[in-house]
Parts: C-alpha cells; sequence; structure tokens
C-alpha cells in the first residue's frame, strides 16, 4: 500500500481502514453465515465442540455481518460522505481514529466472548456488558465526529444524505443505551434490568430500529451520495426526500411490537405496532423512488456500469423486502409467517439484497478515490461478482419463502379429529431441501466477496499515479 | 391502564400518523411544480443537485390508502388505550371462540372412545383411535421422548418393558396426567470422591458388568445403609417411588461408569410434566393407549 496519495483537504485515511475492513468482515461474517446454514443441512458440522454450535455461531454470525461488515461501510462511507457533502475535513482525526481502533476492538472482543458462550441472550445484542460500555464510548465518540463535522460545514444546508447518517447515529445510542440496560452479577455475566412482557417489548423496540435505523436509515444516507454520484444525475425530489425522512424515523419507532404479535404484548401494543408498520410503507418507498428514478435518463449507465447495477439492484431489493415487511406485519399474514424461515428469508431479503449490495457499490465507487487510482483493476471482476450476489440472493430468499410456507402450512394442518397432521419433526424434514439452496446461495456470496477482496488488493497495490479521473471526481 | 397511560398512548399515536399526514399535505401543497421538472433546488453537494420534483401521485395516495386504513382499524380493533375498538375483539377471545368451535367438533371424535377400554383400543377395529393417540403423541410428547417414543438421555425408552413407575394402563395415565417428579440425591458429600467410585463399582456389578471385586465389597454397606430404602435391598428398584432397577442393565442417565459416578455423585431430578391442564380427559385417554401399546 505504498501508493497511498494524501488527499490535501480530508482525512481518508480512517475512511480507507474502514473500507478495508468492510470486506475482511464481509468475508468472515459471510463465511460464518455459510458455516451455520450448512449445519443446518449437516447437523454433524457441529463436531460436538461447543464453540462451533449453531447456538453460539448464530449471534456471531448477525453481529459480524450487521455491526463489523455493516458498521465499517456505514463508518467509512459516512465518513467520506459528511467531509465531500460538507466541504470540510473532520472535526478531529484523532478521535476518527479512535472510532476506528475501538469499533475493531468491540469486533474483536464480539468474536472472541460469544463462541464461549458469553451472552446477554438479547437478539443482536448479546454481548455482554463490558463490550456494550465499549459500544457506547465508541459510538458517542463517533456522534462528537461526525456531529462536528456537519456543524463546521462550508455549504449551506445540510445535505439529505446526512440527515440520515445523523437519524442513525443518534437513534442507535439511543436504542443502544436503553436496551443494553443491565445488572453486571460478575465480569462477563449481567441481568437485563427490564423482566417478562416489557423486556420483550424493549428487546423488539431496540431489535426492529436496529432494521430501521442501523440497516436502513444509514443505508439510506449511503444511498443519497453514492446512487447520484455514481449515476451523475441529481436526486430526483428534495421533496420527496423530506417528507420520506420524517416520516420514515417517525413510524419505525412503534414498529417493533410486530415481532409480538398474538402474545403476552397486550393487543393495544400490537395495533399500534401493526398499523406503524403498514403507515410504514409509503416512506419506505420514498427512498426507493428517490433512487430509482434518480437514473431517469441514465438507465443505459446499467449496461456498462456494475457498480451502478448494485446500486439500482440493492434499492429493487430495498423495495421489495419493505413491501413485504408492512404484509408480514398484518396480524393474519403474521399468524402463518411468524417463526418460520419466511421471516429469515425477509431478514435477508434486506440484508443480502439491499445492504450488503449498497455497501458493495458503495465501496467499489470509494476505492479506487481513497488510493487515487483511475478505476477498480478489474470492472469484469465487479461484474461477475454483480452477478454471484444477485444469484445467491435470490437463491436464498426464493428457498426462505418455500420453506416458511410450508412450515407455516404444516404447522397449522389439522386432521379431521382436530389433532396436527404434522409432528415438528416432519416440516423440519420437510424443509431439507430449502437448507441446502439457502447455504448454496449463501455460497455465492462468500465467492463473490473472495473476488471483491482480490479485485480490491489489485486496486490498491496497483502501481499508478493520480489519474485524470479520479483528479476531476477529487475535484467536485 | 390509568387515564393518563391511555390518554398518552392514544395522543402519541395519533400525534404520529397526524403529523406525517400534516407534512405530506403540507408539503405537496407548497409544490411550484404539479408535473416532472428539470429545476433544481439551486445548490449542490459534492457535485449533487436535487431537482424540485413534486410528490409522485401513486406514491401520495398510497400513503394516504395506508393513514386511512390504520385510522379505521384503530376505531375498530383495541389500540388507543382503554379505547377496545368497535368490535370488541381481543386476542384472548380469538383464542376462546376458536377453542369453543374446536371442541364442538371434534368432541364427537374423541366421545367415541372415550368410553372403550384401554385394551378395546389394542383391537385392530379400533386402529383409527389408536393413530389418533400417536398423532396426538407425536405433536405432545415426541420432543422428548422422540417420535418412535425410543427415549433419550433422561428420558425413558417408552417401547420397552422397562418402567420406572410401572407399565399398567392405571399407572401410564396417571403418570401423564399428573406428571413426575424423580429425585435421586446427590451422594458425593456422604460418600467422597473414593466412595462414589467404590460405589459406581457395586452398581454396575448388580446388572452384570465388569466391576473392581474390592471396590464393591467396601462399598456394600454402605448401599444397604444408603441406597436400599428407594432401589430396594437386591437393587431392583421400587416403582411407588420410581426409583429404577439397578439389575437390568437399562440406564436412564447412561451405564458408562462416569455416567453412573456422575449420577452418584450430584443426583438426578427427572421432571415428566402434568398434562392434565394441557389436554382433555379424552385425549389422555387415547395417548395412554397408544405408549401402552408400544411395549407389548
Amino acid at each position: 500500500m505504498s501508493t497511498v496519495t494524501e488527499h490535501s483537504t480530508y482525512n481518508y485515511k480512517v475512511v480507507r481502514q474502514f473500507a478495508i475492513m468492510t470486506v475482511i468482515w464481509g468475508i468472515v461474517g459471510m463465511t460464518i453465515g455459510v458455516f451455520i446454514a450448512s449445519q443446518l443441512v449437516w447437523p454433524q458440522l457441529n463436531f460436538d465442540i461447543p464453540w462451533l454450535t449453531f447456538g453460539r455461531l448464530r449471534p456471531l454470525h448477525t453481529n459480524a455481518v450487521i455491526f463489523a461488515f455493516g458498521g465499517c461501510a456505514l463508518f467509512a462511507t459516512s465518513y467520506y460522505v459528511v467531509q465531500r457533502t460538507c466541504q470540510v475535513r473532520l472535526v478531529s482525526d484523532a478521535l476518527a481514529a479512535f472510532t476506528f481502533w475501538g469499533w475493531q476492538a468491540v469486533i474483536v472482543a464480539t468474536v472472541i466472548t460469544l463462541p464461549l458462550g458469553l451472552t446477554s441472550t438479547k437478539e443482536y445484542a448479546e454481548v455482554e456488558w463490558p463490550i456494550d460500555i465499549m459500544i457506547t464510548i465508541v459510538w458517542v465518540c463517533y456522534a462528537i465526529v461526525f456531529l462536528g463535522t456537519v456543524k463546521h460545514r462550508k455549504t449551506p444546508h445540510i445535505y439529505v444524505g446526512n440527515w440520515f447518517y445523523m437519524a442513525f447515529i443518534i437513534t442507535i445510542a439511543v436504542l443502544h443505551i436503553v436496551n443494553s440496560a443491565a445488572l453486571p452479577v460478575s465480569a462477563f455475566k449481567s441481568y437485563s434490568i427490564y423482566a417478562g412482557t416489557v423486556d420483550a417489548m424493549v428487546q423488539w423496540w431496540y431489535g426492529h430500529n436496529a432494521v430501521g435505523f442501523f440497516l436502513t436509515a444509514g443505508f439510506l444516507g449511503m444511498m443519497y451520495y453514492f446512487v447520484p454520484k455514481q449515476a451523475q444525475r441529481p436526486i430526483y425530489s428534495y421533496r420527496l426526500s423530506i417528507v420520506h425522512f420524517w416520516a420514515l424515523i417517525a413510524t419505525y419507532m412503534w414498529a417493533g411490537g410486530h415481532h409480538l404479535h398474538y402474545t403476552a404484548l397486550p393487543d393495544w401494543a400490537q395495533s399500534v405496532a401493526m398499523v406503524m408498520s403498514l403507515i410504514l410503507l409509503a416512506p419506505s418507498w420514498g427512498g426507493m423512488i428517490n433512487g430509482m428514478m434518480t437514473l431517469s435518463g441514465a438507465w443505459h449507465k446499467l449496461r456498462t456500469d456494475p457498480i451502478l447495477r448494485f446500486l439500482v439492484v440493492s434499492l429493487s431489493f430495498y423495495g421489495m423486502s419493505t413491501f413485504e415487511g408492512p404484509m408480514m406485519a398484518i396480524k393474519t399474514v403474521n399468524a402463518l409467517s411468524h417463526y418460520t424461515d419466511w421471516t429469515i428469508g425477509h431478514v435477508h431479503a434486506g440484508a443480502l439484497g439491499w445492504v450488503a449490495m449498497i455497501s458493495i457499490g458503495a465501496t467499489y465507487h470509494m476505492i479506487p478515490r481513497l488510493w487515487g487510482k483511475a478505476s477498480m483493476a478489474s470492472v469484469a471482476l465487479i461484474n461477475t461478482h454483480f452477478w454471484l450476489a444477485t444469484i445467491g440472493t435470490v437463491l436464498y430468499i426464493c428457498a426462505m419463502w418455500v420453506n416458511g410456507i410450508l412450515q407455516g402450512l404444516m404447522w397449522r394442518a389439522v386432521n379431521e379429529d382436530g389433532t396436527l397432521t404434522y409432528s415438528f419433526v416432519e416440516a423440519l424434514e420437510a424443509s431439507h431441501m430449502g437448507y441446502f439452496v439457502r447455504a448454496l446461495g449463501g455460497v455465492f456470496w462468500v465467492t463473490g466477496m473472495l473476488l471483491m477482496a482480490y479485485n480490491v488488493w489489485q486496486t490498491v497495490r496497483r502501481n499508478s499515479s493520480v489519474s485524470v479521473v479520479d483528479a476531476a471526481a477529487q475535484a467536485t | 391502564m390509568s387515564v393518563f397511560w391511555s390518554v398518552w398512548i392514544s395522543a402519541i399515536t395519533l400525534g404520529v400518523i397526524v403529523g406525517c399526514t400534516w407534512l405530506l399535505f403540507a408539503v405537496r401543497n407548497g409544490q411550484p411544480h404539479q408535473e416532472t421538472t428539470e429545476e433544481t433546488l439551486g445548490h449542490a453537494f459534492d457535485g449533487i443537485e436535487e431537482y424540485d420534483n413534486p410528490l409522485p401521485k401513486w406514491w401520495f395516495q398510497m400513503f394516504l390508502g395506508t393513514v386511512i386504513f390504520s385510522l379505521i382499524y384503530l376505531v375498530m380493533y383495541p389500540g388507543l388505550g382503554t379505547f377496545p375498538g368497535l368490535l370488541g375483539w381481543t386476542q384472548v377471545g380469538q383464542w376462546e371462540t376458536e377453542m369453543a368451535h374446536a371442541d364442538e367438533n371434534y368432541a364427537p371424535v374423541f366421545a367415541k372412545y372415550a368410553t372403550l377400554s384401554i385394551s378395546d383400543l389394542q383391537q385392530t377395529e379400533n386402529a383409527a383411535g389408536l393413530k389418533m393417540g400417536q398423532r396426538m403423541f407425536a405433536s405432545n410428547c415426541a420432543l422428548c421422548h422422540g417420535s418412535s417414543a425410543s427415549g433419550a438421555h433422561g428420558f425413558p425408552d417408552l417401547t420397552d418393558t422397562d418402567w420406572l413407575y410401572g407399565g399398567n394402563v392405571a399407572t401410564i395415565k396417571q403418570t401423564i396426567s399428573d406428571g413426575r417428579t424423580g429425585g435421586m440425591p446427590p451422594w458425593g458429600a456422604v460418600l467422597g470422591e473414593s466412595g462414589v467410585r467404590d460405589m459406581t463399582h457395586y452398581v454396575l456389578s448388580l446388572s452384570g458388568n465388569d466391576a473392581d471385586i474390592d471396590a464393591v465389597n467396601r462399598a456394600r454397606p454402605q448401599f444397604q445403609a444408603l441406597c436400599t430404602a428407594c432401589h430396594g435391598q437386591d437393587g431392583t428398584g421400587l416403582q411407588a417411588l420410581g426409583a429404577p432397577n439397578l439389575t437390568d442393565d437399562v440406564w436412564l442417565y447412561g451405564g458408562a461408569f462416569e455416567q453412573v459416578a456422575h449420577t452418584i455423585r450430584t443426583g438426578r431430578n427427572g421432571i415428566m410434566p402434568a398434562h392434565k391442564a394441557l389436554l382433555s380427559e379424552a385425549k389422555i385417554h387415547l395417548i395412554t393407549a397408544y405408549v401402552y401399546s408400544l411395549s407389548r
């Protein structure tokens, strides 16, 4: 990496660090995903080793892909976007560097403790209290760097992408602190301060907003920069940005209860969660429309630009999964889909199709600019990656739709005497093929990520001076 | 729920919905263009401009549609604090209705078999009844005892003739209805580690397994003093207490040396949950018939 050129105005070092770690943690997180997906096909892959069991590796997979891969992508792009759209350097290089090393320390601590079985058992917030405190400190520093940079901007207004990044940073701080509130009983064990139904409600208020603010608002911030930039077109509608931004952050907050339909959660809380989830459809689609319509007049670029393909297909999956989500939040639909693989398919339509695809598109856009190269080393490899990722996602979600509906229907089927037609294990047996297809989809994904790592490596080490294209890109 | 919380919930819920709707209309009413435009806001961020395009009509209508649906839903169903909704729907009510419906529909099917004795139910002409018992076993019992009823570590095999509490019809039915709590006390503190290992040799010797004869002799008086109250003088157990027969080489928690030693050292707690609150008498009758058939 001797060819790094320092940018005169912006802090690109921290962006470069986070961008590289995005690729690395992406490979790690998704490889664990393929491994546990394979365990569901071939349970022998547990090897009777506690550290390798599904129960311990599943939270490691979710934390690694959401907070390590997704988190690094958000840090990288937010630092990149905020500097370029505010035309000012990050307020503090030292604090920015601290967020990088702090976040990596959090991830490494997670990778060590979760397989050891040290867990708070709260989904997507499994790490124990000392790591929760580390996260809080890093996150507050992140907020200071980001909000401080916005405050010192040289542009008259705050760009829409930064609204979304700010909403994401502030809300995640609130969510993390409230949900992780716990009473420590030893260095590695704590108990939630909430009990029973309240604990469940706080958990899903957090859990769904981890989706809403970490995996949606943050990535919409990414979308609002990289889609118009890569397409070289203006954003379709500023007015749409305003309505969908405020409506999105206002309604997402109340949607979490739909994870607890037909449970001990009071009826009123379920109803409120259901209607808020339904209203969420339009604000979600507002972002998709604004991204898609930005391409009008530039559709021909999709033929030659695989980076733009990543960005556009991610918006398609975003639109699809944000339609699916409100539908699944309707109680009668939820009665069929809940607890089945449909839910896992829905999550991955968002996580692979939307979050990962847009992160990858954004990373491919940034890498040459960060290292002062004309372009990525191989456009053909980006294209191959695009198809691997698309096919992988389609295999994954189709397998889970089939499995989910199959399970839902088998579980509720009754004989003429009212007894269940199928035992649980029969529905599990029927799901075996779907589990195989899902694992196969994961293999496609990991293969694509390995190609990306190779391509990034070739780009970064390539011995070329700053090209004309890049100089122009950095000047604008 | 107090009046305060009821008002609080309603105000926030309606406030969010009304607020979003207000914003939607406010932005729409201020639109300078009703059709697609090339006009931008006039500022650029890193080269990115923004068009002043109107909100897409179909999107506006969709937004409004979900708001209207939601408001109607909140009038019909419980949502706004203590207001129960015009339909009077509750999830408990829905469950009760469905259960009453099921009882009404399916009770006659079970009633047909409720009056037959367990031995009648073993006859081929009543195979359908036994099949119902098997289905209920699959969804209620198989989680612990396995779908083939052959048990697992800590969960008894129901297909053999070895019974902890007895294998006659009345006992099986009682086990299913009322459940069982099997308690083997821990003897580690009483016997000490070498005592535990001696006793393990003794216990293993009862079923003809290889054992150190010296250890067996050392443990014999301890067994007579501590274990016979439940397991009997000869170690054949006592079904009234659920104390296992130690002479038949059938092991609930494993028959390897270390497994038996662990049982003696730390004790065991076996729980069979009571099912009388979960399943009707007629259903338990048929499950009993099925379980009884397994060991015949």
